[in-house]
C-alpha cells in the first residue's frame, strides 16, 4: 500500500467492516439485554468495557460467528457471519482468545503459522511467503528469538503475544481481541496497543474487550459499555468516559485525573 | 519430514520380508524373491503365498489401522491417553463376536457380527454423549469408558454361559491373534483409502488440536471435521478388530512415540503412525510365532516387551 493510500484511509475510515444488527447475545440462564446495533468501520478502534460476567467475551464470539445469538444478525460484507463459510470469515476476521488450549506441544513459529490456515487449500503446504508473514508477526511482537521454543515453556505474557502474533499472521481486516493486554507487562501493553493502532491506521477495524480504563481512554475512539442489568451504551470514547457512567458501570467509585489532556481513572 | 517417512517405509518393507522369510522352514531372501516372481519350489510357494505373506500383510494392515485410529482419536479427544478402544468399540465388537461364537457360527459370521457390535457401540456412545448442548471431548470420553465397562460385564457373562469347548476360541479372539486373520484384503481395502482421506486433513487437525473455538476462528468447519475423524477412527478400529481381535497397545503407544521424536504435525504423524504401527506389529507377530515355536505367544506380549522400554526411554529424554 502506498503512503498516499494509507493517508486516505487514515482520514476516511468509512468502509463498513462489520455490522451488528439487533444482536442479543445468548448467555444461558440470563435475561436478554439490550439489542446491539452498530456499524464497525475500518480504521475504528472499539473498546468494550464492563464488569466480569457481563457478556463481553460472549459478544465477541457472537460477532465472530462462533456462537449463535438469541436474536439478531452480524453482517460481514452484507452476508451473515452465521451463514458464511468459516474459512471465508477467517480470511477477514481474526479473534484473539482470552483462554487457550495447548493439548499437544507446539513451537512458537508453528503456532504463528496456523494463522495462515484459512489461506491454504487442503493439499497446500505453507509457502515461503507464509513463513515470512509468520516470522514478521513474531518480529513485531519481539518473539523472533524464541521462535523454536515450545509454547508450553513460555510465560503467560509471552503466550499472550504468541496469540496476537497468530492473529497478525492471519492478516485480518477485522480484529476481535479479548483482553489483548492480559498478562502483559507495561511495555508490552503499550506495544500491543500501538500495534493495533497501526493495524487500524492501515485500514483494519479493531474491536477489543478491555479491563483497563486508561488503556481504553488512550487507545480507543469508540467505547461500548455493557452494564450488569443488560443496558448497553456506546458512542465516541469521549462521550462514554464520563465518571458517573463508569462508576455505575463497575459499581466502583473512581478518582479522575488528567495527564497531558487524557483522562486518567483510578479506583477510590 | 520425507526422510522420516522413507525410513519408516524401509522398516516396514524389512519387517514384511523378515516375516515372510522366518519360520519353521527358514527361507533366504533369494528364495523369497524366487517365489514372489513366480518361481521357487512348491513347498516354498505354499509357505509364502498361502501362509506367511497373508499373515504378514494382515499384521501390517492391522498395526497400521490401529495406530492411525489411535492418532486420530488423540487429536479428536485432545487427550494423550486416548486409544482406538477408549470409546468402547472393541467391547462392542467382542460382544458381537462372542455372541456369534456362542451360537456356533462360522468365521465369516463372527467377523460380520463383530463389525455390527462395533457399529452399535459407536452409535451408542455417540448418541449418549450428545446430551444437552452437543458432545464435548470429556463427555464423549467418559461415555465411552462407561459403555466399555458395560460391554466387559456382558463379555464376562457370555464367557460364563459358554460351553467349555468354545472357550479357547473366544479367549484367543479377545487377546487378539493374527493366526485367525484369514485374509488381509479387507484391512488393506480400508487402510489405503483411509490414508488418502486423512492426509489432506492433517493441517486442519493441527488447528483442531488447539481447541474447537480457536479452530473455528481459523476457518475450520469443526463439527464436520470431528464427525469425519470420529467415523474414520471407528471404521479403522472396527476393521482391525474384525481382522485380528483386540490387539492392544499399538494404537496408544505408536503415535506417542512418533510425537516424541517427530513433533506434532499431523500431516507427518498420521502417515508415520500407519507405517510405524504396521512395521511394529509385523515384526512383533514374527517374533510371537517363532520365539517359542511351535508354540505361539500372543502378539501383544511382544509389542509391550519392546514398546514399553522404548516409550519410557523416549519420554525420559524428551524436552
Amino acid at each position: 500500500m502506498s503512503s498516499l493510500q494509507q493517508n486516505v484511509k487514515d482520514h476516511t475510515p468509512n468502509n463498513i467492516a462489520l455490522r451488528a444488527h439487533n444482536v442479543v447475545v445468548d448467555i444461558p440462564g440470563r435475561n436478554a439485554g439490550d439489542p446491539f446495533t452498530a456499524t464497525i468501520c475500518s480504521g475504528q478502534r472499539w473498546g468494550v468495557l464492563g464488569p466480569n460476567g457481563v457478556g463481553k467475551t460472549t459478544l465477541l464470539h457472537t460477532l465472530a460467528g462462533l456462537r449463535a445469538p438469541r436474536s439478531g444478525d452480524v453482517l460481514l460484507e452484507d452476508a451473515s457471519v452465521f451463514q458464511l463459510n468459516r474459512r471465508d470469515v477467517a480470511r477477514h476476521l481474526a479473534l484473539v482468545f482470552q483462554e487457550r488450549q495447548d493439548s499437544f506441544p507446539a513451537t512458537v513459529l508453528e503456532t504463528a503459522l496456523i494463522g495462515r490456515h484459512p489461506f491454504l487449500s487442503l493439499w497446500q503446504r505453507e509457502s515461503a511467503s507464509d513463513y515470512q508473514i509468520a516470522l514478521n508477526a513474531l518480529e513485531q511482537l519481539s518473539l523472533a528469538p524464541m521462535r523454536d521454543r515450545l509454547v508450553s515453556t513460555l510465560s503467560g505474557g509471552e503466550r499472550q503475544r504468541v496469540a496476537i502474533a497468530t492473529a497478525l499472521a492471519q492478516t485480518p481486516s477485522i480484529w476481535l481481541a479479548d483482553e489483548p493486554t492480559n498478562h502483559l507487562d507495561l511495555h508490552h501493553q503499550v506495544a500491543v496497543m500501538q500495534l493495533l493502532e497501526k493495524q487500524a491506521a492501515q485500514g483494519a477495524a479493531v474491536f477489543m474487550c478491555l479491563h483497563d480504563l486508561n488503556l481504553a481512554a488512550r487507545w480507543c475512539d469508540h467505547l461500548l459499555l455493557m452494564f450488569p442489568d443488560g443496558e448497553l451504551r456506546f458512542g465516541a470514547a469521549k462521550e462514554m468516559l464520563v465518571p458517573d457512567l463508569l462508576e455505575r458501570l463497575y459499581g466502583q467509585a473512581l478518582a479522575v485525573g488528567n495527564i497531558n489532556g487524557t483522562a486518567v481513572f483510578v479506583p477510590r | 519430514m520425507s526422510a522420516a517417512l522413507f525410513l519408516l517405509c524401509c522398516a516396514g518393507v524389512f519387517a514384511l520380508c523378515l516375516s515372510v522369510a522366518v519360520g519353521s522352514v527358514p527361507l533366504s531372501l533369494t528364495e523369497v524373491w524366487a517365489v514372489l516372481t513366480g518361481g521357487g519350489e512348491p513347498l516354498h510357494r505354499d509357505l509364502v503365498l498361502s501362509l506367511r505373506a497373508p499373515r504378514a500383510l494382515a499384521a501390517f494392515a492391522t498395526g497400521a489401522l490401529l495406530s492411525l485410529a489411535g492418532a486420530l482419536m488423540q487429536v479428536l479427544l485432545r487427550n494423550p491417553l486416548a486409544d482406538p478402544y477408549v470409546l468402547g468399540l472393541s467391547g462392542g465388537a467382542a460382544v458381537g463376536a462372542l455372541a456369534a461364537m456362542l451360537c456356533g457360527a462360522g468365521m465369516m459370521v463372527v467377523s460380520g457380527s463383530a463389525s455390527l457390535g462395533a457399529l452399535v457401540s459407536t452409535l451408542l456412545v455417540f448418541g449418549l454423549a450428545q446430551g444437552v448442548g452437543g458432545w464435548t471431548p470429556t463427555r464423549l470420553l467418559l461415555t465411552g469408558v462407561v459403555v466399555a465397562a458395560g460391554w466387559s460385564a456382558v463379555i464376562t457373562f457370555i464367557l460364563t454361559m459358554s460351553p467349555a469347548d468354545s472357550l479357547p476360541g473366544m479367549l484367543y479372539w479377545l487377546m487378539g491373534d493374527l493366526s485367525y486373520a484369514r485374509t488381509p484384503v479387507m484391512a488393506w481395502a480400508v487402510l489405503i483409502p483411509a490414508l488418502l482421506i486423512t492426509l489432506p486433513l492433517g493441517r486442519s487437525l493441527n488447528v483442531l488440536a488447539r481447541g474447537p473455538l480457536q479452530a473455528a476462528a481459523l476457518g475450520v468447519s469443526v463439527r464436520p471435521l470431528e464427525w469425519t475423524v470420529y467415523v474414520m477412527a471407528s471404521v479403522l478400529t472396527a476393521v482391525a478388530v474384525t481382522t485380528a481381535g483386540s490387539v492392544g497397545f499399538v494404537g496408544l503407544i505408536v503415535p506417542h512415540m512418533l510425537r516424541l521424536v517427530l513433533g506434532n504435525d499431523q500431516r507427518l504423524i498420521l502417515p508415520a503412525s500407519a507405517l510405524a504401527g504396521g512395521a511394529l506389529l509385523t515384526f512383533a507377530d514374527t517374533l510371537a510365532r517363532t520365539i517359542i515355536a511351535p508354540e505361539q505367544l500372543p502378539v501383544g506380549v511382544i509389542t509391550a516387551l519392546f514398546g514399553v522400554p522404548t516409550f519410557l526411554y523416549l519420554l525420559y529424554r524428551s524436552r
